[in-house]
């Protein structure tokens, strides 16, 4: 097991862009193991990182519940019966084989 | 003076009932997916119609529903991968040279960009408000952005489907997953606090 160098950690000191990157990785279960390390290593030195790692696990779960919730949005009465004829049509058309 | 129908004999279902018991389902599937009502309305159309012309060959190894439902869907790729062609140069690499609308040359986030926790982060609430900024927010994301989004998080496709799907390179895919998230979540703290 390896642990960052100091070069690996300077470059990491500040890089919130490249931290929240390795949260989206992570956070998607694809995430290298030295990415990992560098990650960790930023979160334990940055509270914006860690708001940012807690809000986008939040928000992965709320937009899988609200597609779930997802109401039903109905198709108006016209076209559906506009449809219907079509499909209808297609039946009554004698069989080819 | 014809007593029979010419599809293939079905117990649950059949063509002449797609409409009534399918076509607001679809329609909610494609609206849900697709910004664009009177598209998602041609898509129901054009997948009754697809079906049909499939339904011979139909197995029935899944339910009438569930096979309608990735007749669509393939017509949602459809026009994701559109979308995504003509959006294509839009995308940048992770280290674009040129401003970044979040973050400083260093990575670290600009001044004005912090994260501030605005207490959705540990609670699972529901709220209606809520989820109603959350699909504002999601909408204003770019075109390319929103389908990489929303494949990923509500039909929770795998990473490498969506770049084959999307014909997106996989650095791509993660530039673009990490940007919306980031855009997502400041959408969200401007729009709730």
């Amino acid at each position: 097991m390896k642990n960052l160098t100091d070069q690996e950690k300077g470059d990491m000191l500040d890089n919130c862009k490249k931290a929240t990157f390795l949260i989206e990785k992570q956070q998607s279960g694809k995430i290298g193991f030295k990415e990992k390390l560098e990650l960790e290593y930023h979160l334990s030195i940055c509270e914006m990182c860690n708001t940012f790692m807690k809000q986008s696990a939040a928000i992965n779960q709320f937009v899988k519940k609200v597609f779930q919730r997802g109401k039903t949005v109905k198709l108006d009465d016209g076209f559906k019966a506009e449809l219907q004829k079509q499909i209808d049509a297609k039946l009554d058309q004698p069989s080819k084989n | 003076m014809l007593t029979t129908t010419n599809t293939p004999d079905s117990k649950a279902g059949g063509p002449n009932l797609w409409v009534a018991n399918y076509a607001d389902y679809l329609y909610s599937y494609a609206c849900s997916r697709i910004d664009d009502n009177e598209l998602a309305r041609d898509l129901v159309q054009e997948t009754f119609l697809a079906a049909l012309e499939g339904w011979e060959k139909f197995d029935r190894r899944s339910s009438e529903k569930t096979w309608l439902t990735a007749i669509l869907k393939n017509k949602v790729f459809d026009v994701y991968r559109k979308k995504s062609k003509l959006s294509q140069k839009e995308t940048v690499s992770f280290n674009s040279p040129g401003a970044d609308e979040y973050f400083e040359e260093s990575g670290h986030w600009k001044e004005g960009r912090f994260p501030e926790p605005f207490g959705i982060e540990d609670v699972a609430l529901e709220n209606n408000e809520f989820d109603g900024i959350l699909t504002s927010c999601m909408k204003k994301l770019p075109p390319l952005w929103k389908s990489v989004f929303t494949l990923k998080h509500i039909d929770e496709e795998s990473s490498d489907d969506i770049c084959a799907q999307l014909e997106l390179s996989s650095s791509n895919f993660w530039v673009i997953s990490h940007r919306a998230k980031v855009s997502l979540r400041e959408c969200l703290q401007r729009n709730w606090i």
